[in-house]
């Protein structure tokens, strides 16, 4: 595993810089554990200070450190991303996976499922489940239903490389020795399917986090949770450009842009290292 | 006499195209076969592109099903739509080996795979010393050993090692019967006779008979004991394959022994092909005619 | 006059590769150095992972990073024209392609674009080194056609539409219409049905005596070999091991790799076991020390194991890379097949 890293590190500047840009986000969140502060109250501190050496990242007009505020919302941002992330590839793979394989009337049922995900607008549905749950409408429920909608473009790129698999030799002969399904799936066909879980992951990460953060901005989440969305829904409510308190919003996006570029360094060149054909020429095929 | 194969007048048609243009393909019509179980052979399939013979190999495995007529093993139904112990039960009795070895082993996983999962699955052993005894075995039976493949690539072998893992990791179950399909047309020509010479001894020394298909006729000369030639899907002549190499009678048969370049006039080749051959064996695929016995054992197909 | 039309001297040609830290050089060409004359056959037989199809790539002017000529010349004797491969400019290289030297590939389909007609890719490959418009060109291509007893509509066919027979012919005819002096064929008939087959280097055999060109037939299938050629030429890990006049290399082998791949070939109306060979072809990135044979080699002595034997005429025309060329028999005598020939 270690070697893995250090050879992207050596050989891939895109790889080097990505690692760099996300380890300086991820400490910062970090940071949040050991955070003096509790982030949720206000007016703790003198409210507009520019950023200064004793505030490295000013005070907002609420009266809150924004360096430790970032933190947090940093950290819960990210968390956010992760978890929808990581379930809609899970349901993304089940589905993709069984539809290609399966084939017959499980594939024309998943996908018609699938095309009904697809064609039906997030946004007008997000906005909905916030006036029915207003504040029960935290962030995991948040994340919960937004993986739900996450996953059909993927399923169907999924489904389409396992369709080319199922007519390849090997998976026949993994038949004719007596491998079950799921074990034909996971083990003989996951590995083709790797980059693109990858790379849909880190996209589907950008996805959520702007999504969530477009909602926020306009006040359609729980915004006494400090994230990335709210912070900049609270500068906007306080007029922080206009009032010229131009830290609260230069400060997330500049973050919330480092964060993106980051991830995207990440996925585009592991996605070159574990894409089945250039390990094959590592190997030595 | 028990039966081990038996195939009886199967015939497979494939539609293809939308509402508007429909085309029917007849890969294979009417075809019959039986091997005992009694005494092992090598049953050759021997055919050209668009014969139909890879189809009916399929049809055999219970990869497809036939259109018309039944395939038998052991007096049961071939089909894939039963249960899985029963598709089990069959596997273990029926293995493939295929045509490509490099394509039939998955590049990015190593080769004791799916030896180790056969050995698991067929011979319902656990314990690491049971699995790697039952792979050991079967391996030292195509000459190779599993030292020489654990933890192997396929990208790390040569064509011939590979297909004789393959061919190891069918006899795992110890099936009485293998189909190989062109087993050798993708192994090099100094590797080719090493897995040739292995089919002939599986027959003769473990017993395992082996339907092998091949469009090569000098190799089924060398090892088949019957054969069939099959030409657009219909099977033109069958019987003892000596008798029916050294003189074939139905005029595709001819035509494609005549076709086969020998290595006699060394220098000297005669590549000009007989015109009125060629046109004979072609107009005959529109008719069926009817399949008759003859007094050497062969059977022939006659028209008009 | 030379009767040399390629002369490759010395050549050879390695993949050098660098991947995320892994370096590996692949000596695919090792010093290989032959002739080849005009007006002939010249077949070379070697099996995957030989490195023929590197050689031939080199032979055709079509070898890009990571493979480069690393030693050597291949000089061709064009009329009026010389070339060095090896160190021809682009232009050089272009002058020469389609109407002096070309090649049929295998897998016709590849060849030929499936998104355009017959008779587009002809004016793509043909037009220019032909120096031909309008009503002279179409006659010339048709012209070519019927000698290759094409019907003239296939121009206006795509690839599709044809069977692999006439695709096949299709293209042994693009690479002949310009009558180019060098032609290099690879493996153009081993996807083919026997029969077709056989149409098919007929009509190759029939273009080459016609036009008086050179023909370099690469294939592992001996028996074509044996028929198609005059000359043969055996290529093993990177190497020429053996090479001769066709007749003498089936019938007299001097080196014991040639002797088993003409005793392995199974023969009608002979049941007679067929010897077969231990080990595997070698990698190019590791190959055995000395002779590359000899891990496999039954005739292998120790200086096999630390020499590597030089190419040595034994005969008229016949070159041989073997310390032990004098002990080689022929493994089964060659018989003449009993049974009827209907």
């Amino acid at each position: 595993m270690f070697s893995v890293f250090r050879d992207l590190i050596r050989y891939n500047i895109e790889f080097a810089i990505g690692l760099v840009l996300v380890s300086i986000i991820v400490i910062f969140a970090l940071l949040s554990f050991v955070s003096p502060v509790d982030t949720t109250l206000i007016y703790l501190v003198p409210p507009d200070m520019p950023p200064s050496w004793q505030y490295w990242f000013g005070t907002n007009s609420r009266g809150q450190d924004l360096f430790w505020q970032m933190s947090t919302a940093m950290r819960n941002s990210l968390t956010f991303g992760i978890i929808v992330a990581v379930l809609s590839r899970i349901i993304s793979l089940t589905v993709g996976l069984l539809s290609g394989y399966v084939g017959g009337w499980l594939d024309r049922v998943l996908m018609f499922i699938n095309d009904i995900f697809v064609a039906v607008p997030i946004f007008p549905v997000l906005v909905l489940f916030y006036f029915v749950l207003r504040n029960n409408l935290d962030s995991l429920t948040l994340a919960l239903i937004m993986a739900c909608f996450g996953w059909p473009f993927d399923a169907r790129l999924i489904r389409s490389v396992a369709l080319g698999l199922k007519h390849r030799e090997f998976t026949r002969h993994a038949v004719f020795a007596g491998m079950s399904t799921p074990k034909i799936l996971l083990q003989e066909h996951l590995p083709y399917v790797m980059p693109i879980v990858f790379s849909t992951f880190m996209a589907n990460m950008l996805w959520s986090i702007g999504l969530e953060v477009t909602l926020a901005v306009l006040g359609f989440t729980n915004i006494n949770n400090p994230t990335i969305g709210t912070t900049l829904y609270w500068a906007n409510n306080h007029s922080a450009m206009v009032v010229g308190v131009w830290w609260w919003i230069v400060i997330p996006v500049v973050l919330l842009v480092a964060a993106f570029i980051g991830l995207f360094l990440l996925a585009v060149s592991m996605n070159e290292y574990i894409d089945p054909r250039s390990r094959l020429r590592r190997m030595g095929a | 006499m028990s039966t081990l194969l038996e195939v009886r007048n199967v015939s497979k048609r494939f539609t293809m195209g939308g509402l508007l243009s429909r085309k029917t393909v007849e890969a294979v019509q009417d075809a019959s076969l039986s091997l005992s179980a009694e005494t092992p052979e090598i049953f050759t399939i021997i055919g050209e592109s668009g014969s139909g013979k890879t189809t009916l190999a399929r049809m055999i495995l219970g990869l497809e099903l036939p259109t018309s007529g039944e395939i038998s093993f052991r007096g049961k139904t071939v089909s894939h739509r039963v249960g899985r112990q029963e598709r089990l039960d069959f596997m273990a009795n029926v293995q493939p080996v295929f045509q490509n070895p490099f394509e039939a082993f998955n590049p990015l996983k190593r080769i004791d795979r799916y030896l180790e999962s056969t050995a698991k699955r067929f011979l319902k052993l656990s314990h690491r010393d049971e699995l790697d005894g039952a792979m050991d075995g079967a391996l030292q039976k195509v000459g190779l050993s599993l030292a020489e493949v654990q933890g192997r690539y396929p990208h790390e072998m040569s064509g011939g090692q590979l297909q004789r893992a393959a061919i190891a990791r069918a006899l795992i179950p110890n099936p009485p019967l293998l189909v190989a399909d062109e087993p050798v047309s993708m192994v090099d020509a100094s590797l080719r006779m090493s897995i040739v010479n292995l089919l002939k001894s599986l027959r003769d020394d473990l017993g395992v008979s082996v339907i092998y298909i091949t469009h090569d006729l000098a190799t089924a000369y060398y090892i088949s004991n019957r054969l069939i030639i099959m030409q657009r899907g219909r099977i033109v002549e069958m019987g003892d394959a000596r008798t029916v190499l050294d003189a074939p009678e139905h005029p595709y048969s001819r035509l494609l022994k005549a076709s086969v370049l020998s290595t006699e006039d060394a220098g000297n080749g005669k590549l000009a092909t007989d015109a009125g051959m060629v046109k004979l064996a072609g107009d005959l695929v529109s008719q069926a005619g009817r399949l008759v016995d003859r007094p050497d054992g062969r059977m022939v197909r006659v028209y008009g | 006059m030379s009767e040399d039309l390629l002369k490759v001297d010395g050549l050879k040609a390695y993949y050098q590769m660098d991947y995320f830290g892994v370096t590996r050089e692949v000596r695919a060409v090792d010093d290989i150095t032959m002739t080849i004359r005009k007006n002939e056959i010249y077949g070379i037989a070697g099996e995957s992972s030989s490195g023929k199809t590197s050689f031939i790539k080199v032979l055709a002017a079509a070898i890009r990073p990571p493979m480069r000529i690393v030693a050597g010349s291949v000089k061709y004797e064009f009329k009026g024209l010389s070339v060095d491969v090896a160190d021809a400019t682009p232009a050089q290289i272009e002058a020469i392609r389609w109407r002096h030297l070309s090649y049929i590939m295998q897998g016709s389909m590849s060849v030929l674009n499936p998104l355009r007609r017959i008779g587009k890719t002809f004016e793509d490959f043909a037009k220019k080194p032909l120096g031909l418009t309008g009503e002279a060109y179409r006659a010339r291509v048709l012209n070519h056609l019927e000698r290759l007893k094409l019907p003239a509509d296939v121009l206006n066919a795509y690839p599709h539409e044809l069977s692999g027979g006439m695709r096949q012919r299709v293209t042994i005819g693009l690479a002949t219409v310009c009558h180019p002096e060098f032609i290099i064929a690879d493996e153009p008939t081993t996807a083919l049905d026997v029969v077709v087959q056989k149409e098919v280097l007929g009509l190759i055999r029939e273009i080459q005596q016609d036009m008086g060109s050179s023909v370099v037939f690469v294939t592992h299938d001996m028996s074509v070999h044996a028929n198609m050629t005059d000359r043969v030429g055996i290529i093993y890990a990177g190497r020429l091991v053996e090479e001769g006049p066709t007749r003498q290399m089936f019938f007299a082998p001097r080196h014991p790799y040639t002797a088993h791949l003409v005793a392995s070939l199974p023969r009608i109306g002979d049941t007679t076991q067929r010897p077969a060979l231990d080990g595997r072809p070698p990698s190019l990135a590791n190959p055995p020390s000395g002779c590359r044979f000899h891990p496999r080699c039954p005739l292998a002595i120790d200086k096999c194991k630390t020499d590597v034997p030089p190419l040595v005429t034994v005969a008229n025309d016949h070159r041989t890379a073997c310390w032990r060329w004098q002990d080689v028999k022929p493994l089964v005598a060659p018989q003449v097949p009993h049974g009827v020939m209907a």
